[in-house]
């Protein structure tokens, strides 16, 4: 396995503008014969899909969803990044790249880091374009807040909704694209296959999720823009529906899966209230803005929040990080609160969470400011714990989030398979080893407005233009595979159901794998993983027939693909034996509790090759070469 | 808590359907209504039953994709909240609860609580959009936006698409939806060239699906999770006559409620 990361000469600022000028292009003429297919519908999905129609490729999509507005990044709440400085306070692309660089804990590539700082103000100019309706000034200027591990004011927002308004916005722009009958839409459909002849990636196979019927697709590209893999820990703030599925798929077709180990915890969600819970809500990190985060300092103290007095709170972040207080970054804010959970002092029921109080903010701005920036938020919380966040304060506790890990690709945001190119959370690209807040819309929609159109035109300028017809031998055996698998599922009817264990594989990741991680914990992962798995396919009890809409056996697909993903996780997060960012292993930490990181033998991005299912995989290293930054150690004290 | 559940269950568009009942055992106050009907499903998995077929994704209440008619009432008896975000705290111990999928000639029953609501798509892409291509968007704060614009844009632009005023509305129709986009793009500058021609289109589509009309019963601004005032509704009309009437229509002026 060859990883090139085709990373343009010259200067920083300059790569790439020049690299723009030194692609070749596709006649618009010629822009007709390429058929591209889009798997995910998210930010990047729909801004791809969108941009590549409007370019005048034949673009068909695909998403598990009933409507491609429904994509995850729907949830986003709190805002999108973007070097504007527009409030004047010293921002710029080189501050954005260097922000998001160092709170990547130096795991990320310049180039592609630097790309993004740039990039990310046409994405403002074009989302107002579009009619996303964006938090204004009195003034009519666009409005600005603050988020974690920046000390400038540059993340744009829609109330706590930004993802919901972006996603219409690119959902909007595909529709167009669709109503105007150059996209064919696929809702309800979900890949089940990539299938490669000779190296080269020409399609997909897929179950269309109404009628059960397995079919191929043939292209000249595909672009997988299906987000992360969060659910693997079956809790998380993912949408139910997130999976693994395609780019786990393409990875076990010889794609490089890049970082798995680097899963982002978020430090402020709902805590979990039972066993029967299903999914875990986020909090905006904004709240952060306003919110002081403390617990009691007696270890064990039940009285109610509002009667324990000053003196007797640890305002634990504002203690060990007073610069940036409340505002730390995610990995950092996260791993203090099970710290202090741990000792014992966590609040609410099980102990497992701390407190987000807003008191002071209301006594200094008023409860009605409060309401018009957070009370969405607010009512959220309320409607699912039942408690008013006016009154006392929330309880939060860190959670599954985000994934910087995905599939590996170059500059061009090619896979190492040609024609497969992964765009958004599904790479693995821009975030290193810990993303900073609001930075993922940012990802998602540069990838998909501004770069991938670029990029894939010069990829088919190139490529041998070929048409594979879905007769193909290979689409055939990807096509049986497929059938044989999901025969085999429906086959078992063992006594536990798919959910059962995707909650046991969960929680084994999760204390395991999760927010700290350990030779030991790691290794029982990679113990116990395979036995489930051993069990799953011996066990699992899918109802139905595959003919008809069956949700049972769609999860089971999913599910099973998670139990073998599990491994490769914790796989990465024992061989990556040092700390960074979001990867936290026990054995490499400063005495005061922080990561440790090891430059002299982890600078570098893991690429893992498929060799077999319970096979070790074989480990890639692409080297990280840091030419205008100097890698530190990280510090936001 | 222990609950009856009288579902509707339906094998597929043609198949007719029918109520049946389910018995929900030892369920938690903190579950969400669809965290019970997971247990519920769970059961039926382990009995070798088909579980109950719904929508759902995010379970946040932002994706839109839950839709159930609870006891009658499109998402449940809470205000303003989708049923992955209703709580059992609301129902009683003992309780029968009625579930059903939103009715409407328009959304077609694709198997138990699931419908296809594929006319709102074909809704927006008739034109619930602003017609600009990726690049060349000039700076985004070369236009200034009064804030109450900003405001009115986004209370309409918060409709999360799930359908609950059709479900709630008698004639089944999705005006509210419709004039949720109107609305949204009607307020901005950027909406104003193709305003009278949006809302025209977007009418003409409505009509073809197959929903309703209005006829000011206002069913579906108390149903909707999101709380999107009907005052869109007004906005929408004036628009439309001013589309086929004068054929030029309101152009640039500020747009408002009623």
């Amino acid at each position: 396995m060859k990883l090139d990361p085709k990373i343009p000469g010259g200067p920083l600022e300059q790569k790439w503008e020049r690299h723009k000028l030194e692609m070749s292009l596709v006649s618009p003429a010629n822009k007709r014969k390429f058929k591209v297919l889009v798997v995910g519908t998210g930010l990047a999905g729909s801004s791809a899909a969108a941009t590549l129609a409007e370019l005048g490729y034949q673009v068909e999509v695909f998403c598990y969803q009933d409507s491609p507005r429904r994509a995850h990044s729907i949830a986003a709440q709190g805002g999108i990044n973007a070097a504007k400085n527009y409030q004047n306070d010293g921002d710029s692309v080189m501050r954005l790249f260097k922000d998001t660089i160092k709170g990547g804990d130096f795991r990320s590539r310049e180039a592609n880091v630097y790309r993004l700082a740039e990039v990310s103000r046409n994405i403002i100019d074009q989302c107002v374009a579009q009619g996303v309706p964006f938090a204004r000034e009195y003034g009519g200027q666009l409005d600005n807040r603050s988020f974690g591990g920046a000390q400038v004011s540059r993340t744009f927002y829609c109330r706590g909704q930004t993802g919901q308004q972006l996603l219409l916005g690119a959902y909007q722009a595909l529709s167009r694209q669709i109503g105007a009958g150059r996209v064919k839409m696929h809702p309800r459909t979900e890949m089940l296959d990539l299938v490669v002849i000779d190296g080269r990636a020409r399609g997909i196979v897929t179950r269309c999720l109404q009628t059960g019927k397995i079919e191929s697709h043939s292209a000249d590209a595909v672009v997988l823009a299906t987000g992360g893999y969060s659910n693997a820990f079956f809790l998380s703030t993912n949408a139910i529906g997130c999976n693994v599925t395609a780019t786990y798929r393409a990875y076990k077709r010889g794609a490089a899966f890049a970082n798995p180990c680097f899963t982002q915890i978020h430090p402020t969600c709902i805590p979990v209230s039972g066993d029967h819970q299903s999914k875990l809500t986020l909090m905006s990190e904004s709240l952060r803005n306003d919110g002081r985060i403390w617990v009691p300092k007696k270890p064990g103290d039940k009285r109610h929040p509002n009667s324990i007095p000053e003196s007797e709170r640890d305002y634990y972040l504002e203690r060990k990080y007073p610069s940036y207080g409340n505002l730390a970054p995610r990995d950092i804010s996260s791993r203090a609160a099970k710290e202090v959970c741990d000792e014992g002092r966590g609040v609410g029921p099980g102990g497992r969470g701390v407190y987000l109080d807003f008191a002071d903010a209301i006594k200094r701005v008023g409860r009605v400011t409060i309401e018009s920036k957070y009370g969405n938020l607010f009512d959220m919380y309320e409607r699912i714990t039942g408690e008013n966040a006016y009154e006392q304060p929330m309880r939060i506790y860190p959670a599954l989030h985000y994934t910087m890990g995905g599939l590996w690709v170059d500059y061009n945001l090619m896979s190492n398979i040609e024609g497969l190119f992964v765009i958004g959370e599904a790479n693995f690209s821009d975030h290193g080893a810990n993303r900073l807040g609001a930075s993922a819309l940012m990802q998602g929609l540069a990838d998909g407005y501004f770069i991938l159109p670029y990029t894939i035109g010069h990829f088919f300028a190139n490529a041998k233009k070929e048409v594979i017809s879905t007769d193909h031998a290979e689409f055939k055996r990807c096509e049986a595979e497929v059938h044989e698998r999901i025969r085999k599922l429906l086959s078992i009817k063992g006594r536990k159901t798919a959910i059962e264990f995707h909650r046991e594989a969960g929680k084994l990741l999760w204390d395991n794998a999760g927010m700290s991680r350990s030779e030991r914990s790691l290794k029982e992962v990679l113990k116990r993983l395979p036995e489930l798995r051993e069990e799953f396919w011996r066990n699992v009890n899918v109802p139905g027939t595959d003919a008809d809409l069956n949700q049972a056996l769609e999860r089971a697909n999913r599910v099973a693909d998670f139990l073998e993903f599990g491994e490769l996780l914790a796989y990465d997060a024992l061989t990556r034996d040092e700390s960074c960012g979001a990867h936290f292993r026990v054995e490499h930490q400063y005495p005061d509790g922080e990561a440790k990181r090891n430059d002299a033998d982890y600078l570098y991005v893991s690429a893992f090759e498929f060799t077999g299912v319970g096979n070790t995989p074989i480990l890639h290293k692409e080297p990280l070469k840091y030419e205008f930054v100097t890698p530190t150690v990280r510090s936001y004290k | 808590m222990n609950l009856t559940l009288h579902v509707w269950r339906q094998k597929s568009r043609t198949d007719e359907g029918r109520m049946e009942t389910y018995l929900a055992k030892n369920i938690s106050p903190d579950m969400s209504f669809l965290e019970m009907l997971d247990v519920v499903n769970e059961d039926l998995i382990k009995h070798n039953k088909e579980p109950i077929a719904f929508d759902h994704d995010c379970r946040e209440g932002i994706c839109g994709s839950c839709g159930l008619m609870i006891n009658g009432v499109a998402h449940g008896p809470e205000k303003a909240t989708t049923a992955c975000q209703l709580h059992m705290r609301h129902f009683e111990d003992g309780a029968h609860i009625y579930i059903e999928p939103w009715r409407a000639a328009a959304f077609p029953v694709i198997r138990d609580l699931i419908v296809d609501r594929s006319a709102f798509d074909r809704i927006i892409q008739a034109g619930g959009y602003i017609s600009v291509n990726t690049g060349g968007a000039p700076d985004g704060n070369a236009i200034p936006i009064p804030k109450e614009n900003a405001e009115t844009a986004m209370d309409a632009a918060a409709c999360i698409g799930c359908g609950a005023c059709v479900a709630a509305c008698p004639n089944a129709s999705a005006m509210l939806f419709l004039s949720a986009k109107v609305t949204h793009l009607a307020n901005l500058p950027q909406g104003q060239p193709e305003r009278v021609q949006r809302v025209k289109k977007m009418v003409e589509q409505h009509d073809r699906e197959g929903f309703g009309h209005c006829t000011n019963i206002y069913e579906c601004e108390a149903a909707c999770p999101k709380e999107i005032p009907a005052t869109t509704i007004t906005q929408l009309n004036r628009d439309y006559l001013l589309a086929i009437t004068a054929g030029g229509g309101p152009g640039a002026r500020k747009g408002g409620a009623g």
